[in-house]
């Protein structure tokens, strides 16, 4: 079958991704905020016999700068082997999108200029002569709006028919006998010298090192005092000024307007803050309702499966210790963490992602941003963080949206102090039989608010924290950033639910459930094996619970929690197991029954507070660990991202009992 | 000289230099921060830093340190 290799190219936040997956049929995760794709994915689609490979590059604002998806970007333009790069652009903004189309023309022979969101210029009244566009630009102009699905037939029709061109030739005035010159002695007929000359002139040591080493080496032969990223930069900006001009007309500002006042709303100076803790409240409020019954449903409807399962086991002549193992071990492992984590996220991953879509992270992350520049931190962490309460491990990956190594690091080892949603459905349990009561009025709104509290909690131990790695082994300044406020854009509701369900609810479902099934096996053994008559179990308590007690647990939950590593949805499950000394998880259909076994191993609301504390702040769980190491590639950070919030989580129960003492 | 973190909220002024230490030179220039564009603040922060500029249609926000690497002067009519 006949192949064509595609690069996707795009400004941040163009709607780069949502041309990916709707064509490739695959999840990129896309989110209304720039930086979201940070590696290039590949993925493929056939359409009328042809088979085209498309390449999703991070967004970039333009191919020369130093920035980490820049130079992914850049290199993959310059070095990959692919057919026709399409730019995606920003209808309602297209003279950046020209600018990135302009230096793409420079690098590329086949191009082609792809522009998305036209829906949306629409209803802003940006007015766009897209034949005069073409005419102008000298590439094949396209017209999409990849959320309604239009167009993209005819993106993939016109790569397809595309046609090598000439490099562009931009007149850099002042600049040309110098550019003439060095590239006169460039031979290469499969890269443009005159943007290799520029390069040179440019003194951009990393592109100069990388040509050498293909054998194409030059050098300016004068220094001149002349800024020549400025010339550049003035040059392309003129020339995209001279496309764009009469064909975009602008009609109604109205639309702008009403957005500059949501704007001024979510970032006034009394309103910013309170309105985002509402935000977060409300999510939690609305998840710990929501998630009531569905999981007691799902709990009694699972246990009452269990009859039928053991039955059917011991039909087929399944040995007890067999029907022993895999009911009581592996079946109640599986189905108490899916009815305790399914309904919390199949409500909070859609709430978020909306959020997300929406728009509003950036604004988080600029409300806060001179906190984070007082840790001598960058404000997009708070974009990170907000990833962590996703998941920890999604926060580490999404960190190398900060460009400075150092800020990305503190962004990393500070992760886990958001707490993740695989926490929630045992903290609000925990929270709600300890410092509400039950079947209080308004208990969830309490349970809520305490939800809340904690989180702040988190929040404030990230600034502490990462304001003592600035000061001690991340030394240094507050680097130079900028932030982009992306346009607000509704997202599809129907879309966001099948999405946030379909990746994220059942990919980290999938994951827990993956991790849960061995660890269920593993703990039945430990259970019940015995040695001298005593369960391994019972060992393994009574060597723990010395150190328990001094922390303001006991030997059980230290060892839940030791045990809950692989993930923390199964810490509460084992916890109950110790105490029952059943050899299985319990059957937990409601609060009232939890509430009984904790009080009559002694708990009281110091336990609770020390087993909240240690559970938010103990260690990262193995997938984020890894994804930990993946992302530093230093066993040195892994190691600093265990022995910090562990230590936090030490002091803190040691304060709390000696608070209660 | 008027720096950029200092201009009135919601008035557009028009970029003369961008000082040559500011470390965020080359993103600026990209972002089309380069004399002669027009730019206007079009939000402040809760805690007055940073704040949001309108440049090219995009609004991107900038700490007071960087904006006041760029020197600006308010439009002749």
């Amino acid at each position: 079958m006949k192949e064509i290799k595609v690069a996707l190219i795009g400004t941040p936040n163009v709607g780069k991704s949502t041309i990916y997956n709707t064509l490739t049929k695959s999840h990129e995760h896309t989110g209304n905020w720039p930086g979201k794709t940070v590696g290039v994915s590949r993925g493929e689609c056939v359409f009328e016999g042809i088979k085209y490979v498309f390449y999703d590059l991070p967004g970039t604002y333009s191919l020369i700068s130093k920035s980490k998806e820049e130079v992914v970007a850049t290199d993959f333009i310059l070095f990959a082997n692919f057919d026709v790069a399409v730019v995606v652009c920003d209808a309602t903004s297209l003279e950046k999108g020209i600018y990135l189309a302009l230096q793409t023309k420079e690098i590329c022979k086949r191009v082609i200029v792809c522009i998305n969101l036209i829906d949306e210029a629409k209803k802003k009244g940006i007015q766009v002569d897209y034949e005069l566009l073409d005419e102008k630009i000298k590439s094949s102009v396209v017209l999409v709006s990849a959320r309604e699905n239009v167009g993209l037939r005819d993106l993939l029709l016109q790569i397809r028919e595309s046609k090598e061109s000439d490099y562009l030739d931009i007149d850099y005035g002042i600049l040309n006998p110098y550019i003439h010159e060095v590239a006169s002695k460039i031979k290469t007929n499969k890269y443009n010298p005159k943007w290799i000359a520029l390069k040179i002139l440019e003194g951009n040591q990393y592109y100069v090192d990388k040509f050498k080493k293909l054998g194409i080496e030059a050098k300016k032969q004068e220094d001149f005092n002349i800024d020549v990223n400025l010339e550049v930069a003035m040059k392309m900006l003129k020339r995209g000024k001279e496309i764009l001009k009469d064909v975009v007309s602008y009609h109604n500002n109205d639309y702008e307007k009403k957005e500059r006042k949501i704007d001024k709303i979510l970032t006034s100076k009394i309103w910013g803050i309170p309105i985002m803790l509402l935000i977060l409240f409300v999510t939690f409020y609305i998840t710990i309702v929501g998630a009531n019954y569905p999981s007691s449903f799902l709990f009694s409807f699972f246990a009452s499966l269990e009859e039928v399962i053991t039955s059917f086991l011991e039909v087929l002549k399944f040995p007890d210790f067999l029907v022993s193992l895999l009911v009581d071990g592996a079946y109640k492992t599986l189905f108490w963490v899916v009815s305790v984590m399914l309904p919390p996220m199949l409500i909070f991953f859609p709430m978020f992602t909306f959020l997300e879509n929406l728009g509003v992270l950036p604004r988080i992350a600029f409300n806060m941003d001179r906190a984070f520049s007082k840790c001598q931190a960058c404000g997009k962490q708070a974009l990170t963080m907000c990833m962590g309460i996703g998941c920890n491990a999604v926060g580490v990956t999404g960190a190398r949206i900060i460009d400075s190594k150092r800020e990305r690091l503190i962004a990393i080892l500070t992760n886990v102090f958001m707490p993740c949603n695989g926490k929630f459905p045992s903290l609000i349990a925990i929270i709600t039989i300890f410092f509400v009561g039950l079947n209080k009025e308004y208990g969830s709104l309490v349970c809520a608010g305490i939800l809340t509290g904690f989180l702040f909690l988190g929040i404030f131990l990230t600034f502490f924290i990462s304001f003592l790695l600035s000061k001690t082994i991340l030394k240094g300044e507050a680097s130079h950033f900028t932030l982009e406020l992306p346009p607000y854009r509704m997202p599809k509701v129907v879309d966001t639910i099948i999405y946030s369900i379909k990746d994220r609810a059942l990919f980290v479902l999938g994951r827990a459930i993956s991790v849960a099934l061995p660890a269920g096996i593993l703990l039945w053994f430990i259970a019940n094996g015995h040695i001298k008559g005593t369960s391994i179990l019972t060992y393994l308590v009574q060597f723990l619970n010395p150190l328990g007690v001094v922390l303001g647990l006991d030997g059980v939950i230290l060892l839940a929690l030791l045990l809950g590593f692989p993930a923390n949805e199964i810490v509460m499950p084992i916890m109950l197991m110790g105490y029952l000394s059943t050899n299985t998880l319990v059957e937990m259909d409601n609060l009232n029954v939890l509430r009984d076994i904790l009080v009559n191993n002694g708990w009281t609301v110091k336990t609770a507070l020390c087993f909240i504390t240690l559970f938010l702040y103990r260690f990262p769980c193995s997938t984020t660990l890894l994804t930990i190491y993946k992302e530093t590639k230093s066993k040195f950070y892994t190691f600093l991202s265990v022995v910090i919030p562990l230590g936090v989580g030490i002091i803190l129960c040691l304060i709390i009992n000696f608070i209660f003492s | 000289m008027m720096t950029l973190d200092k201009i009135d909220l919601d008035k557009e002024v028009m970029i003369k230099q961008v000082k040559k230490e500011c470390l965020l030179k080359r993103r600026l220039l990209d972002l089309g921060f380069v004399p002669g564009e027009i730019i206007k603040c079009v939000l402040v922060s809760p805690f007055k830093d940073p704040k949001a500029y309108k440049i090219r249609g995009n609004v991107i926000a900038l700490r007071n340190l960087d904006a006041k690497k760029i020197e600006v002067e308010y439009e002749r009519n």
